[in-house]
C-alpha cells in the first residue's frame, strides 16, 4: 500500500516537538506515505505518544503550534487506559462523539449520522453491544468502539496509542487483523507499541525512536541489534523464524564470557546497518 | 391526599418558594451532572463561599447582589478553570485556593462592619419564603440560558467532560467550551443562592447527579433523570417544611439526601440478587474469531 510517488500524509524535516512550556522531547525527520501502516517503537519516554500528539496538532513543533485544528482527517484512538471506564456513556453514545464537529448544533444525531454509527458498529462486530455500557463489553470489544469513534470521521490518517496495551493473545490478533483489513481499504495507520514480537515484527514499517528518529523502515531492515541498542539502549538477541524478526533480550555476559561481544545470532542484513541514523 | 397536597398553594408565599425550588432544583441536577462527572463536586461549594465575598462588596458598594455577585462569582469559575489546566494543579487545589480565598474577602469586609452580619443569613442559610419576584425572574433567566446553553453545547461538552485530552483532536474547542461551562456554573449557583443558602448549595447541586448516576449508564438519560431528581427534591422538600415545620433549605437536602439513599440501597438488593441468579462459570462473551496466519506462528511459539 506505500506510495512512494503520491505525496505523503505526513512529512516532518529536522522537526522538534515538545509538550507545553517543557523542553523538546523528540526530533523526527519522519514521511509517512498514504496508505502505510507503521508502527513506532522505543522504550518508554522516547517520544513516541509526544510524537503521535504533533500529528495530531497537539504539541508544538519548533516553537510555534502545528495548528488549531488537525490539517487532515485524522482519527485518534487514545490508550485504553486513559477512559474513564465509569463514565455514564453507551457505544453508540461514546462513537457518536466521533462526528461532534460535523454533525450540527442539536444534542441528538442526524439520521446519516446514525445509520453509519450502525453500520460500523455492524463493521466491527458490536452491533448488538450498542446500548451497552463501555465498561461491559471485552477488551477487544472495548478497543473496538474506541476505533469505530475514529472511524465515523472517515479519516485517511487513524492514529493509535498502544492499541494492543494490557489485552490478552486473542484480543490483539482481532485487533492486528481489523489494522490489517483497514489499512487494505486505504486508511493510513499509526501506531505506537511496545511490542516488538507480536505486533512490530508483524507491520510493514516500523519507525525507531528514542528521542529521535534513529531507524525507519521494514522490520526485516529494523530489527537489528545495532538498531535495537541504538533504540533501546540495550543488547538483545535477534532470531528469525517463519520469516520474521523476532527480537529478545540478550542473556547477561561477563567480560570473560566466551560469547562476549558476539551477541547478532540473527542473519546479516547488510540494510540494517544503512537504516542506522546515526546510531553510533 | 388531594386536601393535603392543594392546602400549601393557598399561600402566595408557597407558591413563590415552591417554583423557586422546583427551577432551582432543576437547575442545579442540570449543571450538577457535569461537576460531578468532571470530579469538581466541591465546586459548588466552593463557588457559592466565593460569590459571598462579591454578595458583601455589593452591600458596601450599594449594587445589587446579583451585578457584584456575577462579576465575582464569573472571575472565580475562570480562576478555578485557568488553574485547573494546569497539569501540576488538580481541580480540588484550584477550587480550594481560589474560592477560599474569594470567601476571606467578604469574611473580612463582614468583620469589618459588624451592623450588616444580619443581612447575610439569607446568603448563608438561604431564604425560599422571602424569594421576590426579582429573584424568580433572574431564576428563570438564568435557567433558560443554562438549559439552551447546554442543548446546543450537548455533544461539545459531553466530549471534553468525557474525554478532555482527546475532544481538541476531534474540533472541539475544548478551552471555550470550559470557559462557556464555568460561567454558566457560576450564573447557576449565583440565581439559587439566595433561595437554597451558601451552606446548601453543594448538596443542591451534587445529590440530583449522584442519585441519576446510580439510575443510569446513559449519559442522556443521567442528564434528563437529574433534573426530573433536582426539581422533585425542591418540590417535596417544600412540602416536607411545610407541614414539618422545618428550615427549607434544610428540608430539600435531606429530602435529596433520602433519594440517594433509597436509590443506593435498591441497587445494592439489585446487585445481590443478580449474583444469586447468576452464580458461578457464566460464559465468556463471544468474540470475532480470526488471525493473520504470521501471527498465528508467535501465538504457537508464546512469544509476546
Amino acid at each position: 500500500m506505500t506510495g512512494t510517488a503520491s505525496p505523503p500524509l505526513v512529512e516532518f524535516a529536522q522537526a522538534a516537538f515538545a509538550y507545553g512550556g517543557g523542553g523538546v522531547a523528540v526530533e523526527a525527520d519522519l514521511r509517512i506515505a498514504p496508505g502505510a501502516l507503521v508502527g513506532l517503537v522505543g522504550p518508554s519516554g522516547a517520544g513516541k505518544t509526544t510524537l503521535l500528539r504533533a500529528l495530531l496538532g497537539q504539541v508544538l513543533v519548533g516553537g510555534s503550534p502545528v495548528g488549531r485544528r488537525p490539517p487532515r482527517r485524522v482519527g485518534y484512538v487514545p490508550q485504553l487506559e486513559t477512559i474513564d471506564w465509569h463514565f455514564p456513556i453507551t457505544v453508540a453514545e461514546a462513537v457518536l462523539l466521533g462526528r461532534v464537529s460535523e454533525s450540527g448544533p442539536l444534542p441528538w444525531p442526524r439520521r446519516r449520522d446514525r445509520a453509519e454509527m450502525e453500520a460500523l458498529l455492524e463493521r466491527l462486530d458490536i452491533a448488538e453491544m450498542a446500548h451497552r455500557h463501555i465498561r461491559t463489553l471485552s477488551g477487544g470489544q472495548q478497543q473496538r468502539v474506541f476505533l469505530a469513534r475514529a472511524l465515523i470521521r472517515r479519516p485517511d490518517l487513524l492514529l493509535l496509542d498502544e492499541p494492543t496495551s494490557g489485552v490478552d493473545v486473542r484480543t490483539r490478533h482481532e485487533i492486528l487483523d481489523l489494522l490489517s483489513e483497514l489499512n487494505l481499504d486505504g486508511v493510513g495507520i499509526v501506531l505506537t507499541t511496545h511490542d516488538l514480537n507480536a505486533v512490530a515484527a508483524l507491520l510493514p514499517e516500523l519507525v525507531c525512536l528514542n528521542g529521535r528518529v534513529v531507524a525507519q523502515g521494514r522490520p526485516d531492515q529494523v530489527l537489528h541489534p545495532d538498531v535495537l541498542r541504538a533504540t533501546f539502549g540495550s543488547e538483545m538477541v535477534v532470531i528469525e523464524h517463519d520469516g520474521l524478526r523476532l527480537a529478545t533480550d540478550a542473556p547477561s555476559h561477563g567480560p570473560n564470557h566466551p560469547h562476549h561481544g558476539h551477541l547478532h545470532h540473527g542473519p546479516d542484513h547488510d540494510g540494517a546497518a544503512a537504516a542506522v541514523r546515526g546510531a553510533r | 391526599m388531594i386536601h393535603w397536597l392543594q392546602e400549601p398553594w393557598t399561600f402566595a408565599f408557597f407558591r413563590h418558594g415552591m417554583v423557586a425550588a422546583t427551577v432551582a432544583g432543576a437547575l442545579a441536577g442540570l449543571v450538577g451532572v457535569y461537576v460531578v462527572l468532571r470530579r469538581m463536586s466541591y465546586i459548588g461549594h466552593g463557588l457559592s463561599h466565593a460569590i459571598l465575598g462579591g454578595a458583601v462588596v455589593g452591600y458596601v458598594t450599594h449594587y445589587s447582589f446579583y451585578v457584584t455577585g456575577g462579576i465575582w462569582g464569573g472571575i472565580s469559575a475562570l480562576l478555578i478553570t485557568g488553574v485547573s489546566r494546569t497539569r501540576k494543579i488538580g481541580a480540588d487545589a484550584a477550587i480550594g485556593i481560589v474560592t477560599t480565598a474569594s470567601y476571606a474577602v467578604g469574611i473580612a469586609l463582614i468583620s469589618r462592619g459588624h451592623h450588616f452580619t444580619r443581612n447575610f443569613e439569607a446568603a448563608f442559610f438561604g431564604n425560599i419564603l422571602g424569594v421576590t419576584s426579582t429573584d424568580l425572574w433572574v431564576l428563570a433567566a438564568v435557567a433558560g440560558a443554562v438549559a439552551l446553553a447546554v442543548f446546543f453545547l450537548y455533544k461539545q461538552l459531553l466530549f471534553v467532560t468525557f474525554d478532555p485530552d482527546v475532544a481538541s483532536s476531534f474540533g472541539v474547542r475544548t478551552g471555550v467550551v470550559d470557559i462557556v461551562f464555568s460561567l454558566l456554573l457560576a450564573a447557576a449557583i449565583i440565581a439559587t443562592m439566595r433561595i437554597l443558602g451558601v451552606t446548601l448549595i453543594a448538596a443542591a447541586v451534587v445529590t440530583p447527579a449522584v442519585v441519576a448516576r446510580l439510575a443510569s449508564d446513559s449519559f442522556a438519560r443521567m442528564l434528563a433523570l437529574a433534573v426530573v431528581v433536582g426539581a422533585l427534591c425542591g418540590f417535596g422538600g417544600m412540602y416536607v417544611s411545610y407541614y414539618g415545620d422545618i428550615a427549607s433549605g434544610a428540608t430539600i437536602t435531606l429530602f435529596g439526601a433520602a433519594l440517594f439513599a433509597v436509590v443506593y440501597l435498591a441497587g445494592l438488593a439489585r446487585g445481590a440478587l443478580q449474583r444469586r441468579s447468576l452464580g458461578p462459570g457464566s460464559a465468556d462473551p463471544d468474540l470475532p474469531a480470526g488471525f493473520a496466519a504470521r501471527a498465528r506462528t508467535l501465538q504457537d511459539l508464546d512469544i509476546h
